[in-house]
């Protein structure tokens, strides 16, 4: 870890007689990075568009920056609205012609492909991912590839059973659905939009993050090699105005996103008084409810996966911790302790724990909530790991002392922040769970089983992790109540958001 | 003998209690004759509130009963109805239903009630889902009702749509808001009376009467709103302002046109489940 540099703070020391991890300063891990010389990345990618790359109408790339180093490792063509039109006609012939009319078996029989080709090409997916993206090579590698895959596996199944999902109902597909996904799982969110849609018998514009547009792109490849009939798939890279462009499109039935809130509801704004259908997967604000009776250091495990997996970079992410009185300061304590052990760094680096934020601008976020922390009154609490002297990173961050209107308490921050309260009954703590705009997903942690049904009930988001935190597979249906959103994407129910029911 | 007939007042349902509207507005509501049927109340923004309100403080209670229990309940609306079948009928033909259709349409709106009571404890099996997840955890899907619902009752179909409408909302657990149908208001509010005498918890089904263009505006800006449910065509701006009014808090807005509420697909467990979140949870599984 040569960019690393050490920092000038007092070196952590442990306050519990029993806490001896101290990382920072004792031990240290030689490098072990991933070998990126098997990847190859073009220094400008294309459009994909009906079967073809293609360049864009307006000749303009923007570039792709890897947020460990800061450089440049490739650039990405701009698609305006002739663009994404031709994107959709493409679509439209599709879903008219040739998609259509195959059987369903042989739609079922591309996606299988799509997936086999993913495991096949899994370390070279996983290696750009972290590259493009920031995130630790540990979970790119054992998490959005391995499930990328699965999903595309589990999907393709469903292409010639659908009759049996929807008793007493046709399910028949939508047409062209236009899909706009988030950076911070981009292949993995890929999967999700791609592969349930297309098993439905329709035709998809698919639009990647601006800054996380490389795995689509290798995507497109796939497709074509799997031999995926042309326009059934079309791939257009660009920011926000490539999204609005899709959202605006007249000949798109169906729009899926997968982003903010904000930028949600700015979606389902411009789509009012449309007939076009749409899912919405947006934020969240989970709360870790850990009660006096639970495992204690499996539950310190949960808190960390729950909050600093991906950066903290998760819709899902839960990042309120709600602890009864009893445990509070034991549960605060270890959890510090495990937080000194946490590697921040390469994300290449197998030992990485925790990679880069993936763009200079969610740096900029997360660093103004800390401030917005520090200004309501909140105690900071960061590990003392070293951080690469380059490149987007920020330390592990508890904030306790908070009270349940701060805004860190409210707002998503989407980064490596746990905010800490506590509670002394499980009504108090359902009441606090729920009290925020937002019901993505919530765990709770005790020995008891019949609490974990009562206060599951209790909670009102879409996703319950009981003595677990941040798991997903393919089969399990995933979205978000309130102004979490709107459809679940994954699993038997994740097909209604791509079927009308006659 | 004489008898001067003592004429009926028409008031507003929220929370178990008829009162007036707040506003101190009403309008006139004719027969098919153009004779005056009665003074009903134009309800205003404020009774908008106070019926969210009240409707969101009997969700909690209603969605933790048993289905059994929901099924029951919905099974004695039915009862109650069938009791009271003379005045609906009544009142169904002073407004232009004949003699046999008015008597079809309260036996349709029993049949109806009675359909969503014997779903209350079904459709969770119908629709739910243990997911067989590739990881050593114990993972289930089930519904949890969207929570509060706003209705606008067909114009055209004042008891039976009603009736097509609330009964899968509640059935699923959900608290709601109907406004009647606005030249037809009067079968609502009897059916609100059937309500109150059939042990459905007081505010679990509020009904408003008024005009849909005030009104459409406060329900669909209503942040406590989870979700809205029309089935009439409404006017294109109208449609449009509901559905911007509702992205400011991600509302669920389902609009599904119905003309004729004696077809097949007018009642189905896919009304419930339009007003159901999916809730997944996982466990581990080991020792």
């Amino acid at each position: 870890m040569s960019q690393t540099t050490e920092t000038k703070e007092t070196p952590y020391k442990p306050t519990s007689p029993n806490s001896k991890l101290d990382f920072a300063s004792v031990w240290e891990y030689a490098p072990a990075p991933e070998s990126s010389d098997h990847v190859e990345i073009k220094d400008q990618y294309q459009l994909f568009i009906d079967g073809k790359f293609v360049k864009p109408s307006k000749g303009r790339y923007f570039k792709s920056t890897n947020p460990a180093t800061t450089e440049v490792i490739t650039e990405f063509a701009e698609a305006t609205q002739n663009d994404v039109d031709k994107a959709v006609k493409a679509a439209r012939k599709a879903f008219k012609g040739e998609w259509s009319s195959l059987a369903p078996k042989t739609r079922g029989k591309y996606l299988y492909r799509i997936a086999r080709m993913l495991q096949e090409r899994s370390r070279e997916f996983s290696v750009l991912e972290s590259m493009d993206g920031g995130k630790p090579i540990r979970e790119s590698r054992d998490v959005d590839v391995p499930l990328a895959a699965a999903h595309f596996f589990y999907y393709a199944g469903w292409a010639d059973k659908l009759d049996y999902a929807f008793p007493g109902k046709t399910p028949e597909p939508l047409g062209v659905c236009g899909q706009i996904i988030p950076w911070n799982f981009p292949l993995l969110m890929l999967a999700w939009k791609i592969a349930p849609a297309l098993a439905c018998g329709n035709t998809v514009v698919l639009k990647p993050a601006e800054t996380t547009s490389l795995t689509a792109l290798k995507f497109a490849e796939l497709v074509k090699d799997a031999g995926v009939p042309a326009g059934v798939i079309n791939i257009v890279t660009g920011a926000g105005q490539t999204g609005a462009e899709i959202v605006n499109h007249k000949d798109i039935d169906k729009i899926a996103f997968t982003g903010s809130t904000g930028v949600g509801k700015l979606i389902q704004k411009s789509l009012a008084g449309t007939d076009k259908k749409f899912t919405l997967e947006l934020g969240g604000k989970g709360a870790l409810i850990v009660f006096e009776d639970a495992p204690i250091d499996q539950a310190v495990e949960g808190i960390i996966n729950a909050i600093f997996f991906n950066q903290g970079h998760v819709c899902c992410a839960g990042s309120r911790l709600l602890v009864q009185e009893g445990v509070a300061d034991l549960v605060t304590q270890k959890l510090k302790d495990r937080m000194e052990t946490l590697i921040v760094g390469d994300p290449l680096d197998k030992n990485t724990d925790i990679g880069a934020i993936n763009s200079s601008q969610q740096f900029e976020t997360i660093n103004s909530y800390l401030e917005i922390g520090v200004d309501e009154g909140a105690d900071v609490y960061q590990s003392k790991c070293s951080i690469p002297e380059n490149g987007y990173f920020i330390r592990p961050t508890l904030l306790a002392n908070v009270a349940q209107s701060n805004r860190v308490v409210q707002e998503e921050i989407f980064g490596p922040v746990l905010t800490v309260q506590t509670f002394r009954t499980a009504d108090e703590a359902i009441d606090k769970a729920n009290n925020t705009p937002f019901g993505l997903a919530g765990g709770v942690w005790t020995d008891k089983g019949s609490k974990i049904f009562k206060v599951g009930a209790g909670l009102r988001s879409g996703v319950v992790w009981a003595n677990t935190y941040n798991k997903f597979d393919p089969t399990s249906p995933f979205g978000g109540y309130k102004e979490s959103g709107v459809g679940r994407e994954g699993g038997l129910h994740g097909l209604s958001a791509y079927v009308k029911l006659k | 003998m004489e008898h001067l007939e003592v004429l009926k007042t028409y008031k507003i349902y929220i929370g178990g209690n008829f009162p007036r509207t707040e506003s101190g507005r009403f309008y006139k509501v004719y027969d098919s004759e153009k004779e005056l049927l009665a003074n009903a109340c134009l309800c205003s923004r404020k009774d908008v509130r106070d019926a969210v309100k009240i409707a969101r403080g009997a969700f909690g209670g209603w969605k933790s009963r048993s289905a059994y229990n929901r099924g029951q309940i919905l099974y004695r609306i039915a009862e109650m109805m069938e009791s009271r079948r003379a005045e609906f009928e009544s009142q169904l033909s002073k407004i232009g239903f004949t003699s046999a259709e008015a008597t079809a349409d309260v036996n349709a709106s029993i049949d109806r009630l009675i359909y969503y009571a014997g779903w209350t404890d079904k459709y969770q099996q119908i629709f739910g889902s243990v997911n067989p997840v590739a990881s050593a955890h114990f993972n289930f899907s089930l519904l949890d009702p969207t929570g509060v619902v706003g209705i606008f009752a067909p114009e055209a179909s004042p008891l039976l749509g009603l009736v097509s409408l609330v009964a899968p909302v509640i059935a699923g657990g959900n608290t709601c808001v109907a406004l009647a149908s606005e030249a037809y208001p009067l079968p609502a509010i009897i059916f609100a009376e059937v309500l109150n005498s059939s042990d459905v918890p007081g505010g679990v089904v509020n009904i408003l009467t008024g005009k849909k263009e005030e009104l459409a505006e406060h329900f669909s800006a209503h942040k406590d709103v989870n979700a809205m449910i029309y089935t009439d065509n409404l006017s294109n701006e109208m449609k449009k302002m509901i559905d911007e009014n509702a992205s400011t808090s991600v509302k669920r807005i389902v609009k599904k046109l119905v003309n004729d509420w004696y077809e097949d697909d007018t009642q189905s467990p896919y009304f419930i489940t339009d007003f159901q979140e999916t809730k997944t949870t996982w466990h581990p599984v080991g020792f």
